[in-house]
Parts: structure tokens; sequence; C-alpha cells
């Protein structure tokens, strides 16, 4: 089991990520440095945060030309599990494997703070040991997540149940007041259609472990785990996470 | 060959930027401004003449890179340099 973490120029979550996966996962994993071309013999990917190519143009839009990029969409097209964490997430955008677009926080302020969310779907590669609807607490630390798509893609988004996360009331509700940067119908999460690639803006790697007050995170790398050790015993064949 | 492109949030996308931008200049005593919109100006410089089908790869330019078109609309005018 090998988890590639993807660098970047401006990457800077980068050591934080490994470290939680080797270190409380207990996962194989390695940087893979963006000049790279392939992804063969990883089983996983994981896009950290941090301001990749200064955030030039747009937040994520330039990496999207590193050579890693086209192994890394042929990877998530073949099903293998990638997740993107902040500026991971940004990319995965402009790289057209989530959808939607992520715009300038409301308040225009860079916001560092905890978030409290809702788990909306639990069959992913990354989400396999929440429960369904539980509320977790997260970091933020971003000036543009403000998730946006338009009509059309929402009502897609929602009826393939493709919204992971939503920013809650430390009791599960939505209101505009836990939404922290202006985010459509609080939407800090979001998967692709099949379900193995996965954004969101909060980062799990820096809540893991119990020194940073809690491990709500952890889940996500615990879960990759999992499904990896469950890979093993039953392969993988055609769309095995279709929400609808 | 001078091509500007002009890069606009869409309508009905929220623009915090053009929100704070007619906040100040209505701070200001300018209460004449009821809204304001922040896009980008792009200016590139091309090489060769007037090519025939200019427009369209100019068009192709945008939708790749140059705007995020979830978001953002964009135009573009050609000037000779």
């Amino acid at each position: 089991m090998r988890v590639a973490v993807l660098r970047f120029p401006g990457s800077n979550c980068d050591f934080d990520t490994l470290h939680v996966l080797r270190n409380v996962a207990g996962i194989d994993a390695e940087f893979v440095w963006h000049k790279e071309r392939s992804l063969r013999g990883y089983d996983a990917a994981i896009i950290p945060g941090g301001f990749s190519y200064g955030d030039y143009l747009r937040s994520g839009a330039i990496a999207r030309f590193s050579p890693i990029m086209k192994g890394l969409i042929r990877f998530a097209q073949s099903g293998k599990p990638v997740l993107g964490i902040c500026n991971g997430f940004q990319i995965l955008i402009e790289a057209g494997l989530l959808p939607g677009a992520l715009l300038r926080n409301k308040n225009l302020k860079f916001l560092c703070q905890s978030v409290h969310l809702k788990v909306e779907m639990v069959d992913t590669p990354f989400t396999g040991l929440f429960s369904k609807g539980e509320v977790i607490e997260l970091p933020i630390a971003h000036g543009e997540g403000n998730y946006f798509i338009d009509k059309a893609g929402l009502k897609e988004i929602e009826d393939y149940c493709q919204v992971m996360f939503r920013y809650v009331s430390k009791d599960g509700k939505l209101k505009d007041s836990d939404n922290p940067n202006g985010s459509l119908c609080s939407i800090a999460g979001v998967s692709n259609r099949s379900g193995n690639v996965v954004g969101l803006m909060p980062h799990p790697e820096r809540r893991s472990e119990e020194i940073f007050g809690s491990t709500d995170g952890k889940k996500f790398f615990e879960s990759l785990k999992n499904y990896l050790i469950s890979l093993k015993t039953k392969p993988l064949s055609g769309e095995v996470f279709a929400h609808a | 060959m001078i091509v500007e492109v002009y890069v606009t949030p869409k309508k009905g996308v929220l623009d915090p930027q053009g929100k704070a931008v007619a906040h100040g200049l209505n701070s200001l005593g300018f209460n004449v401004v009821k809204d304001a919109r922040v896009g980008k100006l792009i200016t590139l410089k091309l090489e060769g003449g007037l090519k025939k089908d200019l427009n369209a790869e100019i068009e192709e330019m945008c939708k790749k890179l140059l705007a995020n078109t979830v978001i953002e609309d964009f135009s573009f005018s050609i000037k000779e340099a």
C-alpha cells in the first residue's frame, strides 16, 4: 500500500500530510514532485494545501500544467482514490476533476479558524469510517474557499450525492452564521460522480493527533487505509462508488 | 498585435471585492456608485499578422486558461500594435 503526496512549488502542508499518513495512520507514503509524469505503483494520491505557483491567475490554475497532472488525471479516471485538501481541492477543480469553482471568501478575509462540518457521504475511500450525518470539527485556513456552482450544476451534484461536507453549527444545523466563507449551500467539500475523487477546504491533517485538540481528521487517513486493505481482498471492478 | 482580454465575474456570482470597492467609494462620498465589479485585464502580445481564425483562437485561450467560465465571463478586443 503506497500513497503519493504530490508537491508543487508552493505546497506547504506536504510534510504535515506525509507525517500523518506515515506516523499516525501507518501508511507507506512518499512525496511525488510535480515534474514526475506518472503515479504508477501508487494506490492513492493526496494533493496537500499551500499556495501552488503563488495562486497566480486563480488558485490552482497554474498547477494544472505541471507534468504530474496528466498522470493524476489518468490515475483518477482509473478509479484510484484522490484527495485534495484546501489548495489541493482548488487544483482538482481547476483540472476539471471536481465540479464547481472556489471564489474569494465573502468577507474578503483570509480565514484561519475551527469549523464544524457535517459528513454527508460516507461511501468514499476517505470517509468510510464516518457515520452519515456525523458532525466533526476541523480547521480552515484559506482566502478563496467560497464554493460556487451554477444552478444546473448544483442540481446535478445534489442529485448524484456529490456534496460530501457542509459547514454547520456545533449541533449539526445549517445556519448562515456557521458558513464561514459564503459557500453556496454551505458546501465545504465535494466528490466526483463516482466518488473516488474528493476535495475539501478544511484540513484533516491538522486535527489528527491528540496534541492538536482533536483527532477527527485522522479518520480520513484511517478510512483510506481500511479501503486499501479491503481492495486487496476484493478487487475493484467498475463503479464501486456510484452513489446514485 | 495586441489583444486585450477582459475577465469579469459573471452576473449573479458574488463579487466580494467589487462590494468592498463600491463601499469604499461610498465612504469617500461618491454616493452615485451603486455597485462595482472587479475583473482583470490581460494584455497579450501576439506574433505575426491578423489571422483568419484569430477570434476562435483567443476564445479558446480564454476558455482553457484565462477565464474560469464557471464564475467568469470574458471578452476581448484586438488592437494593431
